[in-house]
Parts: structure tokens; C-alpha cells; sequence
């Protein structure tokens, strides 16, 4: 019973839950947290296949979920310190008013 | 044959001469007066000595044969069109080197007597100027062998006469008067064009001698005598009518007399040359040209109807103008009508079929008009500007040459008997008109003519000269350069009478072929007829006599025959009321016609040229509305809309990355459900 | 065959992750969604324990829940705004294109999924993921991703500490 599509519909689930925060939340940090979602639900997805798909010695999902956990962390970082800097400067994490490159 | 070919360069150089004087003259400055003068006179001798040169070459050449008349034509080809060409040509016979030598030698003596008479006028140069050109119009239509020549000539006379009737622009009458001269002739001149194209339409050529080919010789009179037109006319009759219309208003018959009288306003010299001796000789010269076209009938035994016609209005003209000269007072207008009526008197013995009468009394009559016209000049001048004859008087004891000379002219024209070429002219009309088979009525009209003849000019002569001077000022003789021209035409008068005796019939052998002899017993061949006139002119002269040269005469009283007849003599006065006829009638119809004209013009016309105006600048603010609203309003619109369709959808890009990333997230749902799918 | 203690436990870790993610989405106390995500890498650690990838676990329970957690809610809590009691704002309309597109979004993926050919092949037997076989396998066959994690770990490090160091000159 607990084989692939269960694993990939709920890694569906929670990137769509992730997707819903980067779009439609109200606070950079919110983003941040939905990208992370995405992010897992990916990595998740990469476990699953490596584990019920061909070719479970090649280890290629789980050293590619090792590099990806690797990215996230940095991104992270560097996104972290992006809010930092924009919540000095406008003294605000809502995401709407970064919008001096408006049309 | 002798050689001919100077006689075109002769032909050419004739009339050139004087044209050359005229452009030098209207080309140079105004103050060069001595100029003027000497150019035009010194033209003129050259033009009277080729042209006794060529009198003589055809009074040399036509003495060698028995009938034949010397015709020389010389003709050229003025310009083609497709098959066709316009020829003209020139022409020497012994019609037109006789009336050379008398144009050429007439308008010499008139331009010395010039000199003196227009001494004080400020347009001296101008008036030689145009009396050059009026000398080449003239002399020009004397030599033209082509009808259309002859019409350009005839046209440039009457421009000269406008020109010079009007020298005196700042008077209005004059003015009016040369404006009447040039419309009167006008309507007769348009007679003639009708007839000039309708006889090139029918005959092809314009020339008069062709070497066959021509108007006037057989073959085309025959075409023309057997084809008929409107109403049953010949052809030539129809033609040669149209023509005569040209020569009357130029001559001056009845009813197209009216501007002579009128041009009198002009110079004095003017009236001599143009109205006396040369111009109104034109008309009559016409018709002697033309006279193979209006002799031409279908039946040679029956007179043509054109010269029919030809003869009624002479014989009018002559009676009708010779009565209102009757009761005229202006010293010029007794001697215009006296020349309307000689011009009937040639017009009646051209109709009448004598050529050669009808020319010499042309050319006598040139020789004692002008006389009398330019001691009419001579009388004016001396009598400081005055021209009525009842403020002079007794002036031949003041001016005795001009008496003398003016005298002589007076006799002339009377018809003195023997002496006198008006006498020998006369008797040959007199005769003529005698056996002529139509009618009677122009031969006793003519005798009517010859006695009024004889009693107006007695009247002239005794107011002027007899009698007590009732004028203002004292008169004086005139200096010598216009005394001297009166000799010489007075001379010329006398002498001239004696080549057209019946004894030596040389002009009429002259003009119209033939031996001739001297005879000197032939004189009183006619002697019936020769004593009736002789009996009239003695009449007229003593009734004259009787009622002005015994009595005194007074400036303001009544004239003497204006006391016998009052309301006769009122009536001849006032010119039998021809022009109040014409005033009421054709004057009053033109200015309606000149009134319709206008509001045609100004109504009609114009309103049509408005409305287009006015339909062009409705159109054109139309397009500009349509421009503006149309096309500038839909570009701004289209500009507009596109700048706020940009505007508005660069609002999209609202800074707002989670905008951005929802228009991934749909596209990226898209393109999946593309690509899987469909 | 899976023995019920392991559909049990899956049952377990995967309501507990699916329940912090939701928490980590929509509550509207931003201290309580860093904490709940904390929460949610612990439950996806589990996961990964679940699937046999023991290595992969252990890591991610030390660079996400206690790294990148703690890094979130140090900002977090650097960025409150100065009343502490204002919340979030609830699910709005505004929200609705948001909900769309990720429901859009999930359903073409169970779509793909149900209709994938892959769903149809046989279940090979688990394989070890032995420490040893991992770091042979990254020194030698991916020899060049491991150097290129290196320079961008690096390169990150630096660019955040310039952020850092950039904010406190008070540009």
C-alpha cells in the first residue's frame, strides 16, 4: 500500500501548499518558508523515486537530495540576509511594497 | 516682256518706307521733333519717286499693246497647312500705279504742310508717327494682289484713323468721335470679312490674279455666277454685296456716313489725307478692284445686281449729303459732307460700270478735297483757332493766297466748266448715268447733286471770304510751308484735267486698255449734257450769290435760306437726324444688349464662378474636417489608446514579485497541460 | 508487503508533516509558522527514514532544522514589527488567484502521476545507503558537483556577509 504515487501525491500536496505561500502570503519571510516547502516536497520526490524506482545502487536521488539540501541551506542564507536588508531599508516584510520597479 | 523682277522689290519697299519712319518713330524719345518730321517726309519722297517709277514702267509697257491692260502679280506662299496654303501677292496695274503716285505724292504735300500747321503741338513726333503708319497702311492696300492682304491694310487704315481722329485725346468729342469712326467702319468691315472667307471657302484662293487661278479672273467668276445661295442671289452677287458693305462704312454712303462728319475733330491735316484724298478713297478703290466680281452676271446683256445696288446708294449718298451741306456752319463739316457726297457721285460711276470715271474723279477729287481742306486749315489757322463761318468773313483781303488756292479748289469741285477736272469727271458720270439702261432716277439725282454742289459752296466762300470779317481776332496769312502745298495741289487740280477730256482720253484708255488719240473734236461730243451742267452750276452759283454774297452777313441772325424755309433748314441742320435715328434705335438696342451682357456677366457668370469658388471652398473645408476629425482625430485616438493600452498594461508591472510568480505558476500550469495533453 | 507498524508509522509522520506544513502556510502568528516549519523538516527527516535513506535523514535534520530553522526565526523575530500583537492577515479574496494556481498547479501533478507509466513497474529490493558507498560515490563519480557545492557555498557565504556588513554601514 505505502508505494510511489503516495509518496509523490503528497510531496504534490506539499509543494502546492508551498506554492500558495510564495503567492499569496503576506510576509517575505512566508516566501521564504514556502520555498523551503517546495524545496522538501522536491527532495522528497527524489527519495521516493530512488527508493521504488530502478536502480536503487546508483544512489543518484540521494546524492542529488545531498547537493539540493546543500543549495536550500545557501539560498536560504542569502535570502535571509536579502529580508534583513529590505526590512532596514523599508521597515516593512511585506512583500507588496518592494515594488519600485513598478510599471 | 522686260525684265520685271525689281518691280516687287519696288512693290515691297513702297509701303515699307513709311513703316520704317513709323517704328523709329514710336521707338524714339517723344522730344525728337525735327526727327520725326524729316524721317516721315523723307520716306514719303522716296515712296512718290518709286512710285513714278513704276507709273512710268506701266505706262511704258501697256502702250506696246492693243487691248491688253499691263497686270504684273507677284505672288508667294505665306504659310501651309496639311495640303493647303495661304498665298499672298502683290500687284501692279495700271489702277493702283496711278493711285499710288496720287496717295504718295498727297500725303507728301500734306506732311510739309504739317510741319507749320502742328508747330506749337507737344505731340509733334506722335503725329508723324502715325501718319507713317498710316502712309504704309494705305500704300499697302494699293499694292495687295491677295483680299487678305488688302483686309490687314484696310484694318491698319482704320487703327490709324482711330489713332488720329483721337490725337487730341484730352477733348472728349474727339475722343467720342474717333470711337464712333472705328465702330461705324467696324460694322461695315465685318461685311467684308464675311465676304473674304465665303469667297475662300468657295473658291479656295484669296489672290485676285493667279495666272488664272484667281478671284477676279474667268474661271472662278464663272463658279461663281452659277452658284446660287440664300434668297436666289449668285454667288457674286452675294459676295460682291458683303464687300460693298466694307467699302461703304469706309466711304462713307448712306447709312454708315455717320462718323465723318464727327471726324472732323481731328487735325485739320488729318481730315485733308485721311478723309478727303485717301482712307474714304479706299472703299471706293475696293469695289474699282473688285469690279470684275460685281460686274459678273449670269447674263452679260443684263446689269448685275451688285452694281445695281453699287449705283442706288451712290446716287442716295450724293443727293443726301449734298443737301445737309446746305445748311451746315462749321467750315469743316460743310466740306465732309461735301465729301460723303463726291464719294457717292465715285460710288455711282463705279456702279454705273465706268471704272475709269469713277478713278480719276477719285483722284481729282483727292487733289481739290485736299486743297480745300488744307485752306480750310490754312483759314482756321489764321483765324486763330475759329471754325465756325459765321464768325469770319472778308478774308480775302487778309489771306489772299489762301483765297486764291481755295477759290481754285471751290471751282473744282463746283465743276467749273473746261478748266477744272471736277468739270470733266462730272460730265463723264453724267453721261454715263445718262445711258444707263436700269433707271433714269441716278442721272436727274446726280444733276440735283451737281446743282447743290455749286450753291453750298458759293454759301462757303461768301461767308468766308466776302463780306465784312465779323470775327474777334485779326486773321493773318499762313506761313509759307503751308501756303506752298496749296499751290502745288492746286496746280495739280488744273493739270489733272487735262488727261480725262473726251479729246485725249488717256486715263480712261489707261485704266481700262485701248488705243488712245487725240481728238480734239471730240470735246463736244455730248455737247446736250455738257450744257445742261454747265447751265446748273451756273445756277447754283447764282442763287448762292443771290442769297449770301449780296446781303450782310451777321454772326448771330438767322440764314438767309433758314428765313425762306425755316423747318427745311432746321431739319438739314440738324443732319436730317441720322444719328438721333441710330441713338434711338441701334445705340438703345447695343446698351441693352451691353446691360444683358453685364448681368450675364455679373449674375450669371460670376455666380457660376462663385458657386465653384464657393463648392471648392466647401470641399476644401469638408476635407479638413474630415482631415481633423477623421484622420488627425483617429491618429490622436489610435496614438492615445495605444499610449493608455501601454500604460495600462505596463500597470502590470506592478513590483510585485508574487504578482510575477502567480503569472508563472499559471503559465508553467499551462504549458503542462499543453504539453501533456494536447 | 508492508507490516501494519510501518503503514502505522507512515500514517504518523506523514499527517504530522503534512499538518506542520499547513500550520507553517496559514497561521497568522509568524513566530508559530517558523516553529511549525521547524516541525515540518523534523516530519520530512522522518520521511526520509521511513524510505530507507538513513544518511539523508541525519542531514537534514542538521541543516534544515538546525540551520536553516534557526536562521529563519532569527529573522523572524529581527523583522517583528513594533506592536507584537498584529497578526497576519486572514485568507482574503485577494488570495483567491493565489489558491487557484496552486490547486491548478496539484492537480496536473496527480494527473501526471495517475497516468505515468512508471506506476505499472515492479518494486526492486531496498538498497544500503552506507555511509562509505555516499562518500566514495561524491569523491569520485561526482567529483565536480562536490567542487562546484564547495564554490557556491562559498560564494554564498561571502555575499550574505556583505549584505550584513553593507547594512551595518548604514546604506
Amino acid at each position: 500500500m505505502i508505494s510511489l504515487p503516495i509518496f509523490l501525491i503528497l510531496s504534490a500536496i506539499l509543494f502546492s501548499l508551498g506554492l500558495f505561500a510564495v503567492l499569496s502570503r503576506h510576509s517575505m519571510i512566508l516566501l521564504l518558508i514556502g520555498v523551503e516547502l517546495m524545496l522538501a516536497s522536491a527532495n522528497l520526490n527524489f527519495i521516493a523515486f530512488w527508493r521504488f524506482g530502478p536502480h536503487p545502487e546508483a544512489m543518484t536521488g540521494a546524492l542529488f537530495v545531498l547537493f539540493s539540501i546543500a543549495v536550500a541551506a545557501a539560498e536560504a542564507a542569502v535570502g535571509l540576509s536579502l529580508i534583513l536588508l529590505i526590512y532596514r531599508h523599508l521597515r516593512s516584510t511585506n512583500p507588496k511594497d518592494v515594488n519600485s520597479l513598478h510599471g | 516682256m522686260a525684265d520685271s523682277s525689281w518691280i516687287p522689290y519696288l512693290l515691297c519697299l513702297i509701303p515699307l518706307l513709311p513703316l520704317a519712319a513709323a517704328g523709329v518713330t514710336a521707338l524714339a524719345r517723344p522730344s525728337r521733333r525735327r526727327q520725326a518730321s524729316i524721317l516721315t517726309i523723307a520716306t514719303l519722297s522716296v515712296a512718290f519717286v518709286l512710285a513714278l517709277v513704276l507709273f512710268v514702267q506701266v505706262v511704258g509697257a501697256g502702250g506696246g499693246e492693243a487691248e491688253a491692260v499691263f497686270r504684273r502679280s507677284f505672288n508667294f506662299t505665306w504659310f501651309e497647312f496639311g495640303a493647303s496654303s495661304l498665298r499672298l501677292g502683290l500687284l501692279l496695274d495700271p489702277l493702283n500705279a496711278g493711285m499710288l503716285v496720287m496717295v504718295s505724292f498727297v500725303g507728301l504735300l500734306i506732311c510739309i504742310y504739317s510741319v507749320g500747321y502742328m508747330k506749337e503741338d507737344a505731340n509733334f513726333a506722335r503725329f508723324f508717327g502715325f501718319l507713317a503708319l498710316f502712309s504704309f497702311a494705305m500704300l499697302g492696300l494699293l499694292v495687295a494682289n491677295s483680299l487678305l492682304l488688302l483686309f490687314i491694310c484696310w484694318e491698319l487704315v482704320g487703327l490709324a484713323s482711330y489713332l488720329l481722329i483721337g490725337f487730341w485725346y484730352q477733348k472728349p468729342a474727339a475722343v467720342a468721335a474717333s470711337r464712333k469712326a472705328f465702330i461705324t467702319t467696324r460694322i461695315g468691315d465685318l461685311g467684308l470679312f464675311l465676304g473674304m472667307i465665303w469667297l475662300y471657302s468657295e473658291s479656295g484662293t484669296m489672290l485676285f490674279y493667279d495666272g488664272g487661278a484667281g478671284l477676279l479672273e474667268a474661271s472662278s467668276l464663272t463658279h461663281l455666277t452659277t452658284t446660287f445661295t440664300i434668297g436666289g442671289m449668285a454667288l457674286s452677287t452675294a459676295t460682291a454685296l458683303l464687300i460693298f458693305c466694307g467699302a461703304a462704312g469706309k466711304s462713307g454712303q448712306f447709312p454708315l456716313h455717320v462718323w465723318l462728319p464727327d471726324a472732323m475733330e481731328g487735325p485739320t491735316p488729318v481730315s485733308a489725307l485721311i478723309h478727303a484724298a485717301t482712307m474714304v478713297a479706299a472703299g471706293v478703290f475696293l469695289v474699282a478692284r473688285a469690279f470684275p466680281l460685281f460686274a459678273a452676271s449670269a447674263d452679260p446683256d443684263v446689269v448685275s445686281t451688285a452694281l445695281q445696288v453699287v449705283t442706288w446708294v451712290g446716287a442716295i449718298t450724293a443727293v443726301f449729303a449734298a443737301c445737309i451741306a446746305v445748311a451746315q456752319t462749321d467750315i469743316k463739316r460743310i466740306l465732309a459732307f461735301s465729301t460723303i457726297s463726291q464719294l457717292g457721285y465715285m460710288m455711282l460711276a463705279l456702279g454705273l460700270g465706268g471704272i475709269s470715271a469713277g478713278i480719276f474723279h477719285l483722284i481729282a477729287h483727292a487733289f481739290f478735297k485736299a486743297l480745300l481742306f488744307l485752306g480750310a486749315g490754312s483759314v482756321i489757322h489764321g483765324c486763330h483757332d475759329v471754325q465756325d463761318i459765321r464768325r469770319m468773313g472778308g478774308l480775302r483781303r487778309f489771306m489772299p493766297l489762301t483765297f486764291a488756292t481755295y477759290a481754285v479748289g471751290m471751282m473744282a469741285l463746283s465743276g467749273f466748266p473746261f478748266l477744272f477736272s471736277g468739270f470733266w469727271s462730272k460730265e463723264e458720270i453724267l453721261h454715263l448715268a445718262h445711258v444707263w439702261p436700269v433707271s433714269s432716277l441716278p442721272f436727274y439725282l446726280a444733276l440735283f447733286g451737281a446743282f447743290l454742289t455749286a450753291f453750298y459752296m458759293t454759301r462757303q466762300m461768301a461767308y468766308v471770304f466776302f463780306g465784312s470779317y465779323r470775327g474777334s481776332h485779326s486773321p493773318h496769312e499762313s506761313p509759307g510751308v503751308m501756303t506752298v502745298p496749296l499751290m502745288l495741289l492746286a496746280t495739280g487740280a488744273v493739270l489733272l484735267s487735262l488727261i480725262a477730256t473726251p479729246a485725249w482720253s488717256w486715263f480712261h484708255h489707261f485704266i481700262e486698255g485701248g488705243q488712245t488719240h487725240f481728238e480734239m473734236a471730240a470735246i463736244f461730243e455730248g455737247w446736250g449734257l455738257m450744257l445742261l451742267s454747265i447751265v446748273l452750276v451756273g445756277s447754283g452759283v447764282g442763287i448762292g450769290w443771290w442769297l449770301y454774297g449780296r446781303q450782310v452777313l451777321t454772326v448771330d441772325g438767322p440764314d438767309a435760306l433758314e428765313q425762306k424755309v425755316p423747318r427745311l433748314y432746321q431739319a438739314l441742320a440738324q443732319r436730317l437726324y441720322v444719328d438721333e435715328f441710330y441713338e434711338a434705335t441701334v445705340i438703345r438696342l447695343q446698351r441693352m444688349l451691353a446691360c444683358l451682357a453685364e448681368i450675364l456677366e455679373r449674375r450669371v457668370w460670376a455666380g457660376a464662378v462663385m458657386l465653384v469658388a464657393a463648392a471648392f471652398r466647401a470641399v476644401s473645408r469638408l476635407s479638413r474636417n474630415i482631415d481633423r476629425s477623421f484622420f488627425n482625430g483617429g491618429f490622436d485616438q489610435g496614438c492615445s489608446s495605444l499610449r493608455g493600452s501601454g500604460g495600462r498594461v505596463a500597470r502590470w508591472q506592478n513590483g510585485d514579485i508574487q504578482t510575477y510568480l502567480g503569472w508563472i505558476g499559471s503559465g508553467v500550469v499551462l504549458l503542462l497541460i499543453f504539453f501533456a495533453w494536447l | 508487503m508492508n507490516s501494519l507498524s510501518e503503514i502505522i508509522a507512515f500514517l504518523l509522520i506523514s499527517s504530522l508533516t503534512l499538518g506542520a506544513a499547513i500550520a507553517a502556510v496559514g497561521l497568522r502568528n509568524i513566530v508559530h509558522c517558523g516553529l511549525s516549519l521547524a516541525v515540518f523538516f523534523v516530519g520530512v527527516a522522518g520521511l526520509y527514514l521511513l524510505l530507507g535513506a538513513e544518511f539523508i535523514g541525519f542531514i537534514q535534520l542538521l541543516v534544515y532544522v538546525g540551520a536553516v530553522a534557526v536562521l529563519i526565526m532569527f529573522v523572524i523575530l529581527l523583522t517583528r514589527p513594533e506592536d507584537e500583537a498584529a497578526k497576519l492577515p486572514g485568507l482574503r479574496w485577494r488570495q483567491l488567484p493565489g489558491v487557484l494556481i496552486a490547486a491548478g498547479v496539484f492537480l496536473v501533478i496527480y494527473l501526471a502521476i495517475m497516468r505515468s507509466p512508471s506506476l505499472l513497474r515492479d518494486v526492486p529490493e531496498p538498497a544500503a545507503l552506507s555511509i562509505q558507498a555516499v562518500g566514495e560515490a561524491l569523491v569520485s563519480g561526482h567529483l565536480l558537483a562536490l567542487m562546484a557545492i564547495g564554490v557556491l557555498l562559498t560564494a554564498a557565504l561571502i555575499g550574505a556577509a556583505l549584505f550584513a556588513m553593507e547594512g551595518e554601514d548604514g546604506k
